[in-house]
């Protein structure tokens, strides 16, 4: 018997404990996936959960849905391939933010510009996890990775502002912190037509908070906790201050017609011959 | 161009193999446009929306084949066309679709390399990156086109073949095959076999999507319908998720291989041009091919008996039939448009070092005419 509410259901049987260290934000991203699932009723047959490579890419694992675990960065084109080819399908797409922005950055993009109809939930935990800590395009300029060790000399990208300026649909950010909000976006980026990005800034304890004097996975959390900041919050804030913080919550909700609505003009034109 | 059945028409290449892949029921196309293979992404974007079907020029090659990989699982016959810089990206997800077991074909129309090239001239030089071009154990077939109407046929053929055996499937075409225009008529519905994969049919909950059948092969449902499935990268077991137990990953290795190895006749596609009485065997393939059938009537004028041995299967490699037919030969001759004698080396290898394999081989974005050849015949 599963409790009603848990979204128990969706996790496979006999996979945990899973990989994830504790403390990680993953495990949480993932139940909350499952609950958002529930509440929405998506049936296994019309989901799939398409998983990037990494700590979070293996989130595929413990998924009893359809499942798709593709090759490093591409996740968002095999996730095109599959919604455009059958619309009915709820794509989930879950990535790293160096599988996502880094490696994948160019699909990240073009995803949003052509608004394929797939909710994208990068978890962002400013480093390569999976392969021990090393830097990524999401580490802020300054800050410690295995592979930045006198401190990073490159910049971030800012995840929800590319999603914003490259023509996503809907773009929300969260953290595992503040999972009841995280929860709301989540069921928001689920329901929308077109592409959708909910990025969650997460903890990376074992490599993020070591390199970077968060002893302890409390402290990392709270790092990100306290530089957090609903959207309005965040806009008041005197400019000078806004690079120590975030804004979290809808940044973009919008109704521009899908690739496949879009498609199936250019079909309607095809069958009837017109072409310019 | 609509599709004419029955009415023959001078097309080219790429409108062949455009028109095979509609034939064997291609219904999803994602690529990047690259000479020589663009009008194969032309006239999918006019043909496929008409036949509802879906035309998706992506970002670049290495998301194209991802999005035919997607749309493969999805239940599409899916395909690409791409070349030499193009496809040099594909590789890491054409070994995924090798270690997911997932159907899809890539048109590779080969032009002159290394790197940018000559990037409007022939080659045939991708004949062992076809093979090996990507890491670990793995294989997958590639067939070679000679002429338009062979464009069309070996399309269809590879489709096959990829839905049949849950593989990618690379036509090897080249630049010269690709432009040619001869005259062909399309096949009407149901004169070439057109093979759609074998989908499950035990119930939803036994479904594995790689426990074999006895043929070698998992039958292989599409996302959306009653049966829920995963595919992984990873090395998985029969039901798709990872698993690193190591009688597992050798189990799956072998059966990558053994698919094959045990179809390896029905996929090995050769044509032979008098090699009966041949004493000169020349092996060819692709574009060279017409050369040399050229170059053995002309030999055969002045006395010589040479014949042509075509492979329009590359891979797996038809050592039978090269052996077969080099048993009789005192001559054999392989013309390729590579510098390294790519399929001479593997022909030496089929007959032994002893033997003595004469090349003719031409990297400069030329192709080999039938005077290049029968030079070495010492005519
Ligand atoms: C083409 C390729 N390059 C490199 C790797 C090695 N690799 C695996 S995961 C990863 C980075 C993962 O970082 P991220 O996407 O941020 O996910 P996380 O592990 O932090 O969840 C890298 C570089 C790979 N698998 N494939
Ligand atoms: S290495 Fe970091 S991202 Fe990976 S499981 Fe551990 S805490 Fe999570």
């Amino acid at each position: 018997m599963v409790l009603l509410g848990s979204g128990l259901q969706y996790l496979k049987e006999g996979v945990t404990p899973h990989m994830w260290c504790p403390g990680c934000g993953n495990g949480i991203v993932l139940a909350i996936i499952f609950r958002v699932f529930e509440e929405l009723a998506y049936r296994n047959e019309e989901t799939v959960v398409v998983t990037g490579i990494g700590c979070w890419g293996k989130a595929d694992d413990y998924v009893v849905t359809n499942g798709f675990h593709g090759t490093h960065g591409r996740a968002l084109a095999f996730a095109t391939g599959i919604k455009a080819f059958n619309p009915r399908l709820h794509v989930i797409v879950l990535m790293g933010d160096g599988d996502c922005i880094t490696i994948g950055g160019n699909h990240f993009i073009h995803a949003a510009r052509r608004n394929i109809d797939v909710t994208a939930i990068v978890v962002n935990n400013f480093n390569y996890g999976m392969t021990g800590g090393q830097v990524s395009g999401t580490t802020p300029a300054g800050m410690y990775t295995s592979t930045t060790v006198y401190a990073n000399p490159e910049r971030d990208v800012d995840i929800c502002a590319l999603a914003a300026v490259a023509g996503a649909n809907y773009v929300a950010r969260g953290t595992p912190y503040h999972g009841f909000e995280l929860e709301i976006n989540m069921k928001e980026a689920f329901d929308k037509k077109g592409f959708s990005v909910l990025e969650v800034v997460s903890p990376c304890p074992t490599h993020y908070g070591k390199n970077n004097a968060m002893k302890t996975p409390v402290e990392m959390l709270k790092w990100i906790k306290n530089r957090a900041l609903p959207k309005a919050e965040y806009d008041s804030l005197d400019p000078s201050m806004k690079d120590d913080y975030f804004p979290i919550g809808k940044l973009v909700d919008k109704d521009v017609p899908d690739f496949n609505a879009r498609y199936d003009e250019i079909r309607a034109r095809a069958m009837k011959g017109r072409t310019a | 161009m609509e599709m004419f059945p029955n009415q023959t028409r001078l097309i080219q290449g790429n409108q062949a193999m455009t028109h095979g892949a509609l034939y064997a029921g291609a219904r999803f196309y994602a690529g990047y446009p690259i000479t020589p293979s663009s009008e194969i992404a032309e006239e999918c974007s006019v043909l496929m929306p008409k036949l509802g079907g879906m035309y998706i020029q992506m970002e670049d090659e290495i998301a194209g084949i991802a999005a035919v990989i997607g749309a493969s699982l999805a239940g599409a016959k899916a395909f690409t066309a791409t070349s030499g810089p193009g496809f040099s990206l594909m590789q890491e997800n054409l070994g995924f679709a090798v270690m997911g077991e997932i159907p899809c074909v890539v048109i590779n129309v080969q032009r002159s390399g290394p790197s940018t090239g000559l990037a409007t001239k022939p080659a045939q030089a991708d004949v062992m990156q076809a093979r090996w071009g990507r890491h670990g154990d793995q294989t997958l077939i590639v067939l070679c086109p000679a002429s338009v109407v062979e464009c069309f046929e070996l399309t269809v053929q590879a489709f096959n073949f990829a839905e049949k055996y849950r593989i990618p499937v690379i036509l090897a075409a080249d630049e010269v095959v690709a432009h040619m225009r001869e005259g062909f008529s399309i096949p009407e519905e149901g004169e070439l076999a057109v093979i759609d994969r074998k989908k499950p049919s035990c119930s939803p909950r036994d479904y594995k999507p790689f426990k074999a059948d006895a043929d070698g092969i998992a039958p292989l449902a599409s996302y959306g319908s009653e049966y829920v499935f995963h595919v992984s990268s990873s090395m998985h077991g029969p039901d798709g998720f990872s698993n690193n137990d190591p009688a597992n990953a050798a189990r799956k290795i072998e059966q990558l291989h053994s698919k094959i190895e045990v179809h390896r006749d029905e996929i090995v596609i050769t044509r032979s041009f008098q090699i009966e009485d041949a004493e000169v065997l020349l092996v060819a393939f692709g574009i060279t091919t017409r050369a040399s059938r050229a170059a053995a009537r002309t030999a055969r004028e002045a006395g010589i008996k040479a014949g042509v041995l075509q492979l329009l299967t590359l891979w797996p490699f038809p050592d039978k039939e090269i052996r077969f037919a080099a048993e009789r030969a005192q001559t054999i001759i392989v013309p390729e448009m590579n510098y390294a004698g790519q399929v001479a080396g593997e022909v030496q290898r089929v007959v032994g070092p002893d033997r003595d394999i004469r090349r003719v081989n031409r990297y400069n974005g030329q192709i080999i005419t039938p005077d290049d050849i029968l030079k070495v015949m010492a005519l």
